[in-house]
């Protein structure tokens, strides 16, 4: 058994003293771990660092094996982030939530192709939309995705405010206002794809809605937990009181 | 074959880095040739390192005395800490030559995969030191990885409420590195940290 794909990596655990269980998020062939022979030592430590784009090699005896992956770094997508905290923990609370999240081998091309184009624009202004509009294309590539159209209760399109916690749904101001401390707060960013960036407080409202669908509806049900890696890139948004440096 | 020490001598040398069954064997067998020039004084230098060294309760490094010799060396700078994950990257920082400061060692990263969180870590301890009135300036020396960079992240906003200057080490160029050879994560790093000359 042999293919090539390119992949995001998404962990590195040691194996041994000098072999590696890498993690990659492939094109093709989904979410797919390998052994890497030297790949715990120093040379690989750049190649394997989360969210690193890599041209891979897999190769095995039979399809359900393990197999032992070559990988050639094509984007060094980390080192990018290095100095900034905001950046970085959110590229690794990306890697963490789609190591979780993902079943193993099943190919989830959209997935693949929206987390590349974030990994990639966290260099730009408007990342933070991006990352929870991410989260929210995590979800419905999972199957649990947020329906944000219209008024769950009234079928409305406009003024949308709320998120019901249990549907998924979006819910308008008027109907949600009797229920608002039970609902979820809509940001207008994720109601609106035509609505100006978002404010800190925005983007934490985004946060909170895929969070509880990520922990009740993808994570709980596996007795999983919520990576540590997101929860710390949420404390962060919420300690920073603005926006962070565009 | 063999008698249940030696078989407990070669269980032990397979544990050390480096050392599978078949060269702990090996090991084992070159220890008992060479049983008085080399099995005795190891064992005798196995059980004094056992017996003397400890953690040093202030940074973390391993030495015979608490508070280790480099903590407890007059000549050196208080004023100034510089953060490594392990005590080998203590080590090396000293091999340097280039640093006359204290340490501090935080015993690993954060790290999700291997449970490690920052209750786990010496951090607790770094701050209380950070937050002395005669210390100026906390080095963050740990490893360029998301790991690293992650944990390194995280002390410095521990730190915020003192009054230190939190820095890190530079990434970028080695000495004697060629660009032609350098990896394209190093490169990066090296034209972000860019500086005027």
């Amino acid at each position: 058994m042999e293919w090539t794909d390119q992949g995001i990596v998404l962990l590195r655990r040691r194996h041994g003293e000098t072999a590696a269980i890498v993690v990659l998020l492939t094109r093709e062939h989904g979410r797919h771990l390998g052994l890497v022979r030297g790949g715990a030592g120093r040379r690989a430590g750049g190649v394997y660092q989360p969210g690193n784009l890599v041209g891979a090699r897999w190769r095995a005896r039979l399809a359900e094996h393990l197999g032992s992956y070559s990988c050639e770094l094509t984007e060094a997508i980390a080192a990018r982030f290095m100095d900034d905290a905001l950046r970085l923990d959110a590229l690794a609370a990306c890697c963490a939530l789609l190591d979780v999240a993902l079943p193993e081998r099943e190919a989830h091309t959209t997935l693949y192709d929206t987390t590349l184009d974030l990994l990639r624009g966290l260099a730009g202004p408007d990342w933070p939309a991006a990352y929870v509009r991410w989260e929210c294309k995590c979800l419905a590539g999972l199957g649990f995705g947020l329906d944000l159209e219209s008024c769950a209760a009234t079928g409305e399109t406009e003024n949308l405010a709320y998120v019901s916690p249990r549907s998924g749904r979006a819910v308008g101001r008027t109907a949600g206002a009797p229920y608002a401390d039970r609902l979820l707060r809509l940001p207008t960013f994720l109601a609106d794809p035509a609505a100006g960036p978002p404010d800190a407080a925005d983007v934490r409202d985004g946060l909170a809605i895929t969070g509880h669908f990520l922990d009740g509806h993808v994570l709980a049900p596996h007795d999983r937990k919520m990576p540590a890696a997101r929860t710390r890139f949420v404390d962060r948004w919420r300690r920073s009181a603005t926006m962070p440096s565009r | 074959m063999t008698g249940p020490e030696i078989d407990r001598l070669i269980h032990f040398l397979a544990k050390l880095p480096g050392l599978g069954p078949r060269s702990a064997r090996r090991a084992a067998l070159h220890l008992l040739k060479r049983r008085e020039g080399l099995l005795t004084p190891l064992a005798e230098a196995l059980t004094a390192a056992g017996a003397a060294i400890g953690t040093c309760a202030v940074c973390g490094n391993l030495d015979t005395t608490d508070p280790c010799a480099i903590c407890a060396d007059p000549k050196r700078d208080p004023a100034t800490i510089c953060v490594v994950e392990e005590v080998a990257d203590l080590w090396a920082v000293e091999r340097s030559g280039a640093f006359k400061g204290h340490y501090h060692v935080l015993g690993g990263v954060l790290s999700a995969l291997d449970g490690v969180g920052p209750e786990d870590l010496n951090i607790a301890r770094l701050v209380r030191r950070a937050g002395a009135p005669e210390m100026k300036e906390v080095i963050l020396a740990t490893n360029a990885t998301v790991e690293g960079q992650t944990t390194g992240h995280y002390i410095s906003d521990r730190l915020a409420d003192t009054k230190v200057q939190v820095t890190r080490l530079a990434h970028g160029v080695p000495v004697g590195g060629e660009l032609d050879y350098l990896d394209d994560g190093t490169l990066t790093a090296a034209l972000r940290a860019r500086r005027s000359i």
